[in-house]
């Protein structure tokens, strides 16, 4: 609990931060507005007006929140589309869109960790893949994303690939190097004395991985984790820009920005966020229940 | 003062020589060291750092290949030996595995052994019991002062009772009061379990309180100096380190240790 109050002065300290930017960053609309009514604002109507324009330059917190709220428990609970009147969930509610953005997060998330603790597994028994996988993840790291994420969409869209298969492999192909970063950094935890101990008890290749290696890397394998989860849900938002802006966060933000609603495409945004924030929590949470079974606790 | 049982040696070094060709060239870590050790003896080595008292307890280990020379353990090649199970070995550091209680730590070994659950179980709570931490079986190592977690490393060496227990500077790091204790300790352990002991230290009064023999060395190139059959009695209370007979090994291995240098 001591943890909570300065997180909340900090929030507290933003928001002020936020609300006091909003002003100038959205006066020049109400002037603009009240020169050719012929009117005179005074400061109060100037502030009101700039806490509640259509599509401010910059919304206001409460605008944002109001948005995030409206889309979706209002939206699934009284919508037409809604998830209490049709029993699926509207395509016009965060809640789907989130989901869409989640499951391929998910899918590339789980593919690109299995897919960096096999790479960095073989790079710390394998003197060739050592030499010669690393250069290539790091590389594969400096290719911006943007780049290549339209690439891979359409490639796997003219073999026929659509849906959330494309989407989850550019979250694996962003999710899958700090896993194998961090694992390789884990497994070669182990000090000489303990590789030492282990040829004392002549014990064998696997026996030396699952009872030393393994084990000593998994503080380092849920860092990575956490950084792969934030990782993949970007690659999932950035593969939803170029699909044509049919599902997912990414779409809501890419259709925000056609239609110039910025209120639509910061709650967009925050949505994200707060699933981003969550998954690395969950993953906090099952990190503590591992370490404090492995008598591991900090 | 050689009065050993007629057997033939446990541990047997004949001309060893061992060579590290490091970056600023070849390392002469070993130079002709010939050594028997019998069966029931408690061996020390000791010597400045770089006089190859570490490498000589490592290629009994088999952690090391010597350049040239023969050695032998229990009668087979050091390789052999440790396949067999032949010694236990503790290491400077504790090196328990925090995310282990600390009889899993000692069961580690009984583990990678293959010993049945039962039996693993009863050799945990034997050796536990042989360096009184039975009560701490399911602690955590860091709940353990330095002293308690050095004894549970012993205990680990123990626990798939090994002929021959390498020791080295098992208490290196501890502060002078324990050691005194352990030292105590470890003499009674050796008492009941009829171990051979090879014990690498720099702690002069450690060696010879502890040691039947006790092995000088010096650096540049690491050889043997002088070694010292010691004859006080296999029963040692801490205060026959004020006997004579102790003072004049302590100063005949202070002897050998200086003349080590002298030809440097």
């Amino acid at each position: 609990m001591r943890n909570v109050i300065p997180v909340l002065a900090v929030t507290a300290a933003l928001i002020a931060l936020w609300y006091a930017a909003v002003v100038p960053m959205n006066a020049q609309w109400a002037q603009d507005q009240a020169r050719r009514a012929g009117q005179e604002l005074t400061f109060t109507a100037l502030v009101a007006d700039t806490m509640s324009q259509q599509r401010p330059r910059l919304p206001a917190p409460h605008q944002v929140a109001q948005e995030l709220w409206n889309s979706t428990v209002v939206e699934e609970m009284t919508g037409r589309r809604g998830f209490m009147n049709t029993g699926t969930l509207s395509n016009r509610s965060l809640v789907y869109h989130g989901w869409v953005t989640l499951s391929a997060t998910l899918l590339g998330f789980a593919i690109g960790s299995a897919l960096g603790i096999t790479l960095a597994v073989g790079i710390v028994y394998n003197r060739a893949m050592d030499a010669s996988v690393m250069p290539w993840a790091i590389a594969s790291q400096t290719i911006p994303i943007l780049a290549i994420a339209p690439m891979i969409i359409v490639v796997l869209n003219a073999v026929g690939i659509t849906g959330l298969v494309p989407k989850a492999i550019i979250s694996t192909y962003l999710s899958f190097f700090p896993v194998v970063v961090g694992m390789v950094k884990g497994l070669r935890a182990p000090d000489h004395m303990q590789l030492d101990q282990m040829k004392t008890y002549s014990a064998s290749g696997p026996q030396v991985f699952f009872k030393l290696r393994l084990p000593s890397s998994m503080p380092y394998l849920f860092a990575s984790l956490k950084v792969a989860i934030a990782a993949a849900l970007v690659g999932a938002i950035v593969a939803e820009l170029p699909t044509g802006a049919v599902a997912g966060l990414g779409a809501r933000l890419l259709s925000g920005s056609y239609y110039g609603q910025t209120v639509q495409i910061w709650s967009a945004l925050f949505a994200a966020a707060i699933l981003a924030a969550g998954m690395v929590a969950l993953i906090g949470v099952i990190q503590r229940i591992t370490l404090r079974r492995m008598g591991m606790a900090t | 003062m050689m009065q050993d049982t007629p057997l033939a040696p446990v541990i047997s070094a004949r001309n060893l020589n061992l060579i590290f060709q490091t970056n600023d060239g070849p390392v002469h870590a070993l130079k002709d060291v010939s050594l028997d050790i019998a069966k029931g003896e408690f061996v020390s080595f000791i010597g400045p750092s770089g006089c190859g008292k570490t490498t000589f307890l490592r290629v009994i280990a088999d952690l090391e290949q010597p350049t040239s020379g023969d050695i032998s353990v229990n009668g087979l090649t050091p390789d052999a030996a440790r396949r067999a199970r032949a010694y236990g070995y503790v290491f400077q550091a504790a090196g328990l595995y925090p995310w282990r209680t600390i009889a899993g730590n000692v069961k580690l070994p009984l583990e990678i052994m293959g010993f049945s659950k039962a039996e693993q179980a009863a050799r945990v709570e034997k050796v536990l019991e042989l360096v009184e931490l039975s009560g701490f079986a399911r602690k955590f190592p860091w709940q353990l002062s330095g002293g308690m977690q050095q004894r549970a490393s012993i205990a680990r060496a123990l626990a798939f009772d090994a002929d021959i227990l390498l020791m080295d500077e098992p208490f290196g790091a501890l502060d002078e009061i324990v050691r005194d204790r352990l030292n105590e300790q470890l003499l009674a352990l050796w008492a009941r379990t009829q171990k051979t002991i090879g014990f690498v230290t720099h702690s002069i009064p450690e060696a010879v309180y502890l040691s039947t023999k006790i092995v000088v060395m010096s650096p540049r190139p690491g050889r043997i100096t002088d070694i010292i059959d010691s004859p006080l009695p296999r029963e040692r209370p801490l205060e026959i380190r004020d006997s004579p007979e102790f003072i004049d090994i302590a100063h005949r291995v202070r002897e050998g240790l200086r003349a080590g240098h002298l030809d440097d």
